[in-house]
């Protein structure tokens, strides 16, 4: 088996998400104009540069629930810092650097927890997420940041491709969003053209085959963990850009369906199987889900209904196929002579 | 000349002497069989010789140079790979990936470049005459061509020396017989191999030298030419062995299992049989012969398509685990340790592990105390060797682990037990105590089917042998009225397939 740009599944999402906008654009025309999809595409940026961090854990055979907190509290303190103490360098440079760097380091330490005291990532990440989401309160008390400075919004307003409509408002693919899918090209080449992201699919493959070449465990992992804080960093100030305040609670609880995404994309929840490719599908998949309904004018609250139908259908019929193909193997090859006396 | 030569090597953990001085020495393009019993000092030696362990005493020589500072890495870089029983393959990359793995780690770019790879991985695999996709996911690919790419993988760090720990286990006769091919063609390349195996037949088939480790101690390194099994074993042992057969059968009227062709397709085809109480019903075959698939079958794991079942003389179907329990049948599989045992849970929990309900009392209660009369008369009756019912199971050696599995589903007094090679692994010593329960619980009345490819096992134990190959029942024996060498040929025999009986 070649590895194809799609492989099976992927291209079963590539025909689920051309029926879905098929069936949309009948129904609302508007769907299928480049305006709509470049605005969706923005919208779906923070949630985008997420699932290309968490996919690096999963294929590791790791697991986060906290890069959402290390998200949250790098958007608070990185917003606060160059609004009241180095206001003087406020930038939006700055600020995802500073943002990256912090994630990073917290990302760092997550991985080396989880390496050197041998903790399944779970456990190490749900305390973590309280750790960090918990001393963000007690610093902030949940304080919300309003008048946050303009460069922000000029980074997400900015265009890499833009149009103007009939009217003169502009409109077009954003910068955010070239963002993310260059960051998804290079996650991608990174994985299949580096030492260290080949380990990362060895690691999730088989740990102890991993050790045993002589891959540096402890490096890969904190690898992984660190470029998700970093990741998350990234996209905590895309997501306060976009969102123009500070709110403390904003990110944390999203995780699911970040992860969600990744796992609909075609990811082994046990880690080593997995592409960049899927991941984008993944999250196209929940976006035209979302905006359909929006478009569809059907009300909000069932946008979670669908999300966990979605889901199950989608991993329903993967373990299905697996039985499948479980039963058809041949464990036996039978005799086809006909016993002579039996 | 010597590849590798160890004079006196000695080392012991805790104050326990697993090596006692032990001379070693492999020369170039040889076939060297290691064996041993389970404890004898066989994966110390081995660990030794791959830097893993540091030996206390003894010296090392590599081409005839003292080797002072042994370690994974300098072994590796030395050319010599450890293919271990697990094989420490990926399953989730591609058949090329698994075999640059190892070169792409000791290579020192930090960049990939994957068609620098591609091609003298595919030209490896070639050269070991095997028809392998390149690109299809090692978890799709049976264990024997698994086997091969961890071989062609050690190829590719220029090995001299490769260690095979237990290769043949999970392979069929075929499968076998092309990986002894693969052996000798890198054999004229001058490659080198440690052989380590409990299936004496192969070891004397394949090997030029083997040398015999007991209890630490080197008992000798003969050519293989000079030495049958017979004499391996009695230097195994420190004595000869013989398994007393047993001499009457316990075999009641009541017939409590039939089979009418019996299929599953990819599986078995119309196999048919009959089981009475008390008797002891061997079905031998080949590993891909569907001797466990019949069992799988039975226990209703993975249920036959078509073909009757009877028990007690009743039609039924079987067509799940519990419709099989509530039927009384009992199932010890061949992964027992995996599949049988709760390794965190004390010794006696894991006896009446299955039987948890007949202890339940007023109020849902567990009567624990009658849990622990019974756990200990099994450790007595089986001869588990432990001081306390209520130590873990983790600690206890694998033969003594097998033991408790058996008890286990012994303690749920089945109508039928069907056991899947049941001595897979443990010491000839353990192995007499856990023949003499089953026949015990057989002449209590239990019906038994013992899946089995030992023939020694099966001749001393077995009132009758089914002998299975290629998915189909080719034979039934009174195994009162044959030899060794009458079942090795039904085994192994290829060619027709006619169906007779011998003295039934």
């Amino acid at each position: 088996m070649r590895r194809y740009f799609f492989n099976r599944h992927e291209w079963f999402l590539v025909g689920v998400l051309v029926v879905l906008s098929a069936v949309i654009t009948c129904i609302n025309p508007s769907f299928l104009s480049f305006e709509n999809i470049t605005d969706l595409l923005k919208s779906f940026t923070v949630l985008g540069i997420f699932s290309l961090g968490m996919f690096m854990v999963i294929v590791s055979g790791g697991f986060d629930i906290s890069f959402t907190a290390i998200a949250q509290a790098a958007q608070y303190a990185v917003v606060a810092l160059l609004m009241f103490r180095w206001a003087s360098i406020g930038d939006i440079w700055v600020a995802i650097f500073l943002a990256v760097l912090f994630g990073l380091v917290l990302g760092c330490v997550n991985g080396a927890i989880i390496h050197f005291f041998k903790i399944p990532p779970i456990m190490v990440t749900i305390a973590t997420q309280n750790l960090y989401y918990g001393i963000m309160y007690v610093i902030t008390k949940g304080d919300l940041i309003h008048d946050i400075p303009l460069y922000y919004r000029e980074f997400s307003y900015a265009r890499v491709i833009e149009f103007h409509r009939v009217d003169g408002a502009p409109y077009g693919l954003t910068l955010v969003t070239a963002i993310w899918i260059v960051l998804g090209i290079a996650a991608a080449l990174f994985l299949k053209y580096t030492r260290l992201g080949r380990s990362i699919f060895a690691l999730g493959g088989n740990r102890i085959s991993a050790e045993r070449i002589g891959f540096n465990i402890c490096l890969t992992t904190i690898f992984v963990y660190g470029a998700m804080g970093a990741i998350a960093g990234l996209a905590a100030i895309v997501d306060v850009s976009i969102a123009g305040s500070v709110i403390p609670n904003s990110i944390v609880g999203k995780e699911l369906q970040i992860i969600a995404a990744v796992i609909l994309g075609g990811t082994a929840i046990t880690g080593g199987k997995g592409s960049i490719q899927g991941t984008f599908l993944g999250v196209f998949l929940f976006a035209v889900l979302s905006n359909s309904l929006t478009l569809l004018k059907i009300p909000s609250y069932y946008y979670k209904v669908f999300t966990g139908l979605v889901i199950l259908l989608a991993v329903a019929g993967n373990a299905l196929q697996i039985k499948r193909q479980e039963g058809k193997k041949v464990r036996v090859q039978v005799d086809e002579i006909r016993a002579g006396g039996a | 000349m010597a590849f590798l030569e160890l004079k006196g090597i000695r080392k012991s953990f805790d104050g326990v002497h697993a090596l006692k001085g032990v001379d070693f020495t492999v020369e170039e393009g040889e076939v060297h069989g290691l064996v041993g019993e389970n404890g004898s000092g066989k994966s110390t030696l081995m660990k030794i010789i791959a830097g893993v362990y540091t030996p206390d005493e003894g010296e090392t020589y590599l081409d005839d140079r003292l080797v002072t500072d042994n370690s994974p890495f300098f072994s590796s870089v030395s050319g010599i790979s450890v293919i271990y029983q697990d094989l420490s393959l990926f399953p989730n990359l591609t058949v090329v990936e698994n075999i640059y793995m190892g070169k792409l780690v000791s290579d020192s770019g930090k960049i990939v470049n994957p068609k620098k790879y591609i091609q003298p991985a595919i030209d490896t695999l070639n050269g070991l005459g095997v028809a392998i996709n390149p690109y299809d996911l090692v978890e799709m690919l049976p264990i024997a061509k698994q086997q091969i790419i961890a071989i062609a993988r050690a190829l590719t760090n220029k090995t001299r020396l490769l260690i095979l720990d237990e290769p043949t286990t999970a392979l069929t006769r075929k499968e076998i017989l092309q990986l002894f091919e693969i052996l000798g063609k890198l054999k004229e390349k001058g490659i080198s191999f440690i052989f380590i195996s409990h299936k004496l037949d192969e070891v004397l088939e394949i090997c030029d030298r083997v040398t015999v480790l007991r209890d630490g101690d080197h008992i000798g390194t003969e050519p293989a030419s000079s030495l049958g099994i017979e004499k391996i074993e009695s230097m195994m042992l420190g004595k000869s062995l013989t398994f007393e057969r047993k001499t009457s059968s316990g075999a009641k009227e009541t017939e409590v299992l039939r089979l009418e062709k019996l299929t599953k397709k990819n599986n078995f085809a119309d196999v048919s049989l009959t089981l009475k109480a008390g008797e002891i019903v061997g079905i031998s075959g080949l590993l891909g012969s569907g001797r466990t698939e019949l069992a799988l079958a039975l226990f209703g794991i993975a249920p036959a398509d078509s073909g009757r079942i009877f028990i007690n003389g009743r039609e039924t179907r079987i067509d799940s685990v519990d419709a099989a329990v509530q039927r009384g049948i009992a199932y010890v599989p061949e992964d027992r340790l995996q599949q049988g045992l709760v390794m965190d849970h004390s010794i006696g929990d894991n006896i009446v592990l299955a039987t948890q309900d007949d202890y339940v009392r007023k109020m849902r209660l567990i009567d624990r105390r009658a849990m622990r009369v019974t756990s200990e008369r099994w450790i007595r009756d089986l001869g588990i060797k432990t001081d306390s019912a209520k130590k873990s199971a983790r600690v206890l050696s694998g033969g003594n682990q097998q033991k408790v599995v058996v008890a286990k589903w012994l303690a749920m007094k089945p109508t039928i037990l069907i056991l899947d090679s049941p001595t897979v692994g443990i010491d000839v010593g353990a192995k007499s105590a856990l023949y003499e329960t089953i026949r015990d619980s057989a002449r209590n009345g239990m019906a038994i089917l013992m899946i089995s490819d030992e023939m020694p096992e099966l001749l001393s134990n077995c009132d009758r042998i089914y002998v299975m190959r290629n998915g189909r029942m080719i034979r039934e024996f009174d195994a009162q009225k044959i030899g060794e060498s009458d079942l090795r040929n039904a085994l192994e025999l290829s060619g027709t397939t006619s169906f007779s009986g011998v003295g039934v």
